[in-house]
């Protein structure tokens, strides 16, 4: 009876604890916006330089149907090139683990890739592709399927030697072996990739956007800054790290959803 | 019946000669015991037994099929219960029915109807991290009798555990052996257990190693209550230590 009291109450510290620490990075950024919402009210910094919170705030409403429609744009391209991302660097992953030939000569081939800033090649992609979808999706796929090859590479490559051995000795065989250990044991990794590429994947569709299109998140931010309409290029920029974060945390949905074991 | 019989097995690694001429023999529904200090090449015969690993000599032949180098025929089990984390309970018990290439939905039902006979009911949905270890050793213990075509071999399966679970798992061990068709060899370091659980302990020895004595336990199954504290017992643990003091 006394531990079970114990327990809750415990747990009830706990959970208060949990609260407040789960404000303590909201109450950081309400600070920031504080601050600056302060700074531009004093003039401190003259509003066509740095709009204010406010400002951003009465851009982002005025703009709202204008930004989704572009936001349809980029985040088309985004999932389109994740899509193909995700297939690519599993397919590496799946290559190079299996022959360690495709390894030694694949390897350092994408690392090499990873090198070549993003930047520097998404206007080859625009002359080589055109204007349309094909060189943004290219782009992203480039920038997204990386980190899930090297993930997913490692989490089969650390499959623990015992439970091959047990699969081994059932007579299992490769494709036998890969699904019911290989591939379980490579998720975790699979899905801290995931969410790093998810947000590589939305900034890539804006980079490759800003170099030549119609229509996109990029495509508005360059048309907004040769206005210099600073509030509006701060609304889009809430914008896109807004949606980033929510797909990370749809990822973080995802992972739980997949790896029900892990609850505790 | 003759079950499996290991016949002058040699292995060397890089020079380094580890068994040399291992013979033994299993009887069916026997439990037989390999004793050994570690680093007697305990674990590579093991691995020859279940076909992981191709000896230089010998061979190794189940009810008169050669099975040497072969995977698939003998089950075996470790101190790690190689439960794997993400998988039910259920679905890591029918693992090797689905390697086999049983249908999922048959290859729960037939594992599930050994549940309540392994001590498992109501663990079917749970994950591994869920359940104690000598309940994990369970679960593992009836994933390799499933996937035993009647041979299995036990790698210290217990030896991770404390000593009272230890002691019930042995009690439930000969129970449960008593039941079902399966015949072992154990591997043990645990010079008791050997004894408790045996019905012929063989002891390896030398470098490389090699089976140095045969030692029959002439006490009948299921054993008596008190069988670890009579004398019959303490003469067969007296000879057992001279034999390994050699």
């Amino acid at each position: 009876m006394r531990k079970k009291s114990q327990n809750i109450i415990s747990s009830r510290a706990n959970k208060k604890n949990g609260f407040a620490s789960r404000l303590l990075p909201f109450s950081a950024i309400a600070a920031v916006l504080v601050i600056w919402q302060t700074v531009s009210m004093t003039g401190l910094v003259p509003e066509f330089m740095l709009p204010s919170p406010v400002g951003v705030a009465r851009a982002f409403i005025g703009d709202f149907p204008l930004l989704m429609s572009h936001l349809w744009t980029s985040l088309a391209e985004a999932f389109l090139g994740l899509g193909l991302g995700i297939l690519v660097g599993f397919l590496a992953a799946l290559l190079m683990d299996s022959f360690e030939g495709c390894y030694r000569a694949f390897y350092p081939v994408i690392v090499i890739t990873q090198t070549i800033p993003t930047i520097a090649i998404a206007p080859l992609l625009v002359l080589w592709m055109g204007y349309d979808i094909a060189p943004k999706v290219t782009l992203i796929v480039i920038v997204t399927f990386f980190p899930i090859a090297v993930g997913l590479l490692e989490g089969f490559r650390s499959a623990d030697e015992d439970a091959l051995r047990l699969l081994k000795a059932m007579g299992a065989g490769r494709w036998q072996i890969f699904r019911y250990v290989k591939f379980p044991q490579a998720l975790n990794s699979f899905f801290s990739s995931l969410r790093i590429s998810v947000s590589y994947s939305v900034v890539g569709a804006v980079i490759a956007e800003w170099l030549g299109g119609y229509k996109g998140l990029g495509v508005y931010m360059t048309r907004v800054r040769s206005a210099y309409a600073f509030d509006k290029m701060f609304a889009v920029i809430f914008l896109i790290s807004a949606i980033s974060l929510l797909l990370m945390g749809c990822v973080t949905l995802l992972r739980k959803k997949c790896m029900p074991w892990e609850k505790k | 019946m003759e079950k499996l019989r290991v016949t002058h097995v040699a292995k060397a690694f890089e020079d380094k000669q580890v068994l040399k001429d291992v013979n033994i023999t299993l009887r069916e529904k026997e439990i037989v015991s390999l004793l050994g200090v570690s680093g007697v090449g305990k674990t590579t015969l093991f691995h020859i037994i279940a076909g992981l690993t191709m000896p230089d000599e010998g061979q190794v032949v189940m009810e008169g099929e050669e099975i040497t180098g072969k995977p698939g025929y003998v089950s075996y089990m470790l101190q790690k219960d190689l439960l794997l984390p993400y998988r039910t309970i259920v679905d890591n018990v029918a693992l090797p029915l689905l390697v086999k290439g049983v249908k999922k939905k048959e290859a729960r039902e037939k594992a599930g109807a050994y549940f309540e006979e392994f001590g498992l009911e109501g663990t079917q949905k749970k994950y591994p991290a869920q359940l104690s270890g000598g309940m994990r050793q369970r679960a593992a213990l009836l994933r390799t009798y499933l996937f035993s075509k009647g041979v299995a071999l036990l790698d210290e399966p217990f030896s991770a555990l404390d000593t009272i679970t230890k002691g019930s798992m042995h009690r439930w061990y000969l129970d449960i052996m008593e039941q079902i068709q399966l015949s072992t060899i154990f591997i043990t370091h645990d010079i008791d257990e050997a004894i408790l659980l045996s019905d012929r302990v063989f002891l390896m020895g030398g470098q490389p190693g090699t089976i140095t004595k045969e030692i029959i336990i002439n006490e009948p199954k299921p054993r008596r209550e008190d069988f670890n504290l009579t004398e019959e017992f303490l003469e067969y643990k007296r000879e057992i230590i001279r034999e390994l003091k050699g």
